[in-house]
């Protein structure tokens, strides 16, 4: 089996509240806040994007795992929002985390679970035998067109795991399940700035499906139940919607609660599960089994089984995801606007 | 000209098909007013199909000729007819003339539209097509804004509020919350609707129908041969319809819907009735003002009085004259060419005392009213119960 040798997570320290949104567009502040579950968003700053993100997260995964990043066989970067349409996001992160040149390295995407993607591609290497240690990070600064309701969930933010055998790990994935069809509920198409979505189509055909699907396919294949496990972690990409797949599988709010960050930081999309799950680590301990279920548009859901080992106070040697989140300023929106490039001319 | 009666009807869930195309949802339509008809599609002789935008909505035109291929019923001629969203009662106007006629005798009568398969902007856009495109979309007017502008003109003359227009929203998600086929069947309260988001003021979200897909159909057969089909067949004692201005500019008045006054006013008389024996009525409300004004064109209340009368609760299943117990356009949904054909199939059911939860009390007859766009349009037909 394999795990988690050191994982990080980076949330940017700037923010918008919903409210301050909801009033360039002249919607009820209170509706939205209540109808999305989402009060403020974390945002990256001018000189930031899902590189510099992803690196922040790699960083503090190195510190916890403890190894020089040469040894990593493999980094794979999972976002919507590469810098680049055609160049890696992955060689710009091995370079500034000193992994290269002795690793293979690739750009992921697949909406809002390119991240855990990632982890299983780690998974596969590892437990083959290819590679010692393999990096996967979800990073985003994603896309909202302005006005839009997306506006006021796309978030900011990155978590970064260090895949390695199990003696090793802070905690072990003991197995995973996906759940994969052709659902077309969010789009964004070549050359366009922003993503497109089905309203509620986005709901119960695709979210709702997907991540129940694979939950309980995981379950299944394992022959466990929600009694077995301390903590969920579900794709959030409002405040609503991990809420609502968590009582449809008969999970209680209290397991949920932790792993739950979008209400104060925004779908950080590839890295809102991925960070959710870094803010478990941070508080569980050993023999704590956490379950994760990634979303990602188009569409499918990844479901993880991690148990938690002794080794997990060796997250002691990196900054927990809270600090970040409390770590914060807030902006207005024309200051957003030009932190999230949406003038255009910029 | 023969006597008329509905022996069969069917219909599809109203709601958010996200799997099921056009073909599938008219079909499952015509498939079950058949079987209710307890008759072969071979007995069929023609059709009439209501949709008023399914070369927008799903790039398809010539649907008279899918239908026919879809439901197995080549080579009988089954014909296209669009009224906005009157294109349902419009296509029951058509079933009805042929079979009375003499032309045919056994019709089928057809209402269908697919919505969700496009953005709202872009449906909504497309329902423009309603109004005049030239003197009202293309100057910015949207259907809510026009709807807007009859309910401020409305309120300010008869000093109605907006709790009198929220009342019936409520009282159809009532309604609704009985019906099967609902697109909506929770209940709300007025003040969900006073904090709903504004679309165009007065009018909020819970103010207006939603989009839907789904479709109706009945079967029509001549009256002496309708015990063959049925135990109990609707008689259609009454058809009217009349046009109006296209643009609600050009009106005299704004509060209320001329063209269904007098459509009203015709199949009263043909059907020998008055608005005091309608036990039920189906009614089109697109937006809660439209059901306030609807019930004052059709003389269930004196004009102004409408607001007054849903707010009091007059216009609930057991109260003075129920309207639209199917939950109407705001909770059953409007799958706009379904809409006139769902309201026939309603007043069926309850004639017929198959109306389950929803059932009227002694209804023996029934009165649907259909409008097109913001009042150009507008049908109205009597059903009674065959003795």
């Amino acid at each position: 089996m394999v795990g988690i040798i050191g994982y990080g997570g980076y949330v940017p320290k700037y923010r918008i509240k919903s409210e301050v949104i909801a009033k360039v567009w002249g919607e009820d502040p209170d509706r939205i806040k209540k109808g999305l579950g989402i009060n403020e968003k974390a945002i990256a700053s001018s000189d930031e994007d899902a590189a510099t993100l992803a690196v922040e997260a790699a960083k503090i995964a190195l510190q916890r795992a403890g190894i020089p990043p040469k040894k990593l066989g493999a980094l794979y970067v999972g976002s919507e929002s590469h810098p680049y349409a055609v160049k890696p996001t992955a060689t710009i992160v091995a370079e500034a985390i000193g992994a290269t040149p002795d690793l293979t390295a690739a750009d992921l995407e697949f909406a809002c679970k390119a991240g855990t993607a990632g982890i299983q591609m780690c998974m596969g290497m590892v437990g083959a035998g290819m590679i010692e240690y393999g990096m996967a990070i979800g990073t985003d600064t994603s896309q909202g067109r302005p006005g839009d309701a997306l506006e006021y969930s796309t978030g900011c933010g990155a978590a970064a795991y260090i895949i390695g055998k199990d003696a090793e790990s802070l905690a072990i994935i003991e197995d995973t399940h996906s759940f994969t069809t052709d659902t077309p509920d969010f789009w964004r198409r070549n050359k366009a700035d922003y993503p497109s979505h089905g309203g509620r189509f986005t709901g119960p055909p695709a979210y709702f499906k997907h991540v129940k699907s694979a939950a309980l396919g995981l379950m299944k294949k394992m022959n466990t139940k929600v009694e077995d496990y301390d903590y969920f972690v579900f794709h959030q990409p409002n405040g609503k919607f991990p809420k609502a797949v968590a009582k449809m599988l008969g999970v209680p709010p209290e397991k949920i609660a932790d792993g739950l960050l979008t209400p104060n930081i925004g779908n950080t999309y590839s890295g809102a599960s991925p960070l959710g799950l870094a803010n478990v680590l941070d508080i569980a301990k050993a023999g704590d089994r956490i379950f994760v279920t990634s979303f990602g548009s188009g569409a499918g859901s990844d479901a993880f089984s991690i148990k938690v080992t002794d080794k997990i106070k060796n997250r002691e040697k990196g900054k927990p995801v809270s600090e970040f989140i409390a770590h914060k300023e807030y902006v207005d929106y024309a200051t957003y606007a030009k932190y999230r490039r949406k003038f255009k001319g910029m | 000209m023969r006597k008329v009666a509905i022996v069969g009807v069917g219909m599809t869930k109203f709601g958010e098909h996200w799997d099921r195309g056009f073909r599938d949802l008219v079909t499952e339509a015509g498939v079950k007013a058949l079987e209710d008809a307890g008759m072969s599609g071979a007995e069929i002789s023609a059709g009439y199909v209501g949709t008023m935008a399914a070369g927008s909505l799903i790039g398809q035109e010539h649907t008279g000729a899918l239908i026919a291929d879809y439901m197995g019923l080549n080579p009988i001629p089954i014909t296209r007819v669009e009224g906005a969203c009157a294109s349902g009662s419009l296509a029951l106007r058509q079933g009805l003339m042929a079979v009375a006629s003499g032309m045919h005798d056994v019709v089928v009568v057809g209402g269908v539209e697919k919505m969700t398969d496009l953005d709202t902007a872009e449906v909504s856009e497309i329902l423009g097509g309603a109004g005049d495109q030239e003197w009202e979309l293309f100057l910015g007017a949207t259907f809510p804004g026009l709807y807007a502008m009859m309910a401020r003109r409305y309120m300010h003359d008869y000093k109605a509020t907006s709790e009198m227009l929220a009342s019936v929203a409520v009282k159809n998600h009532k309604h609704g919350s009985m019906n099967q086929f609902a697109q909506y069947q929770n209940e709300i309260t007025i003040q969900d609707v006073l904090d709903s988001k504004m679309v165009a003021d007065p009018l909020r979200i819970l103010d207006c129908s939603p989009l839907t897909d789904g479709a109706a159909a009945v079967v029509l057969a001549p009256l002496d041969i309708a015990k063959k089909y049925t135990d109990t067949p609707i008689e259609i004692v009454a058809s009217a319809q009349a046009s109006d201005t296209i643009a609600l500019h050009n009106r005299s008045s704004i509060t209320g819907v001329k063209a269904a006054e007098i459509a009203a006013q015709a199949a009263y008389k043909q059907a020998g009735v008055s608005p005091s024996q309608i036990k039920v009525a189906e009614v089109h409300d697109c937006f809660t003002i439209a059901e306030i004004m609807a019930i004052e064109d059709l003389g269930f209340f004196p004009k102004g009085k409408g607001g007054e009368a849903s707010l009091n609760g007059e216009t609930q299943i057991g109260a003075k004259i129920p309207i639209n117990t199917s939950g109407g356009l705001k909770a059953a949904g409007h799958p706009v060419g379904a809409t006139g054909v769902k309201q026939a199939v309603e007043l069926t059911w309850q004639l017929q005392g198959e109306a389950g939860k929803r059932q009227v009390s002694g209804a023996d007859v029934g009165l649907s009213h259909n409008v097109g766009g913001s009042g150009a349009t507008a049908v109205v037909h009597i059903y009674k119960r065959v003795n």
